[in-house]
């Protein structure tokens, strides 16, 4: 049970809004589209890995 | 007792996703996606108990494996098709919700073909 996953999501989530809000006052609106996207990224890239983890273990367990 | 250790997850993850809804909703859909990923593995040492039961008496009463085999097959399918289908209905599209759910129940139907057809060959061979 890694919990640590979802706060690590969730630390990304916040900073990713900071910094979001902070690139927006400052009149940088495309660098903050590129933060939500990297965020996201990252996100994503540690998401797949899980995922992955779920089906092989569903195809072990039932035995496909 | 493990139960208490997935509610406070679930209560823990939901304060999070609820905390990151309002500014990164796709955040928040992650968040909930990782926490069932965590439960189904908690959860799943006590269902490969359960399985191997069902195979050791399946294996003692002369049951053909492969109608064992396509029934768990048929479980795991539904439980997948079930969990992406939430998902996709949690981020609120609906419609790909579900196609997958269409797509898991016709996937089961192929499957169950084998055990369908020899259930109508074994009415036919009774029938007068």
């Amino acid at each position: 049970m890694n919990i640590d996953l979802i706060f690590r999501i969730a630390a990304i989530g916040i900073l990713v809004s900071v910094l979001n809000a902070l690139l927006n006052k400052s009149g940088r609106e495309e660098q903050a589209m590129m933060t939500t996207l990297a965020g996201l990224v990252v996100v994503l890239m540690m998401i797949v890995k899980e995922i992955a983890n779920l089906f092989d273990t569903v195809k072990t367990l039932f035995q496909f | 007792m493990e139960i208490f250790q997935i509610i406070g997850l679930a209560l823990v993850a939901t304060v999070i996703a609820l905390l990151l809804k309002a500014h990164r909703p796709e955040m928040a859909l992650q968040v909930s996606l990782v926490t069932g990923i965590i439960i189904f593995l908690v959860i799943l040492g006590k269902i490969t108990a359960v399985v191997d039961l069902l195979n050791s008496y399946a294996e003692k009463v002369n049951i053909d494996m492969v109608y064992i085999n396509t029934l768990l097959k048929i479980v795991g399918i539904a439980y997948i098709a079930e969990f992406g289908a939430e998902v996709c209905r949690d981020a609120g599209e609906g419609a790909i919700a579900s196609k997958v759910e269409l797509a898991g129940k016709v996937i089961i139907v192929v499957m169950a073909v084998p055990i369908i057809t020899s259930l109508l060959d074994l009415i036919i061979s009774v029938m007068p």
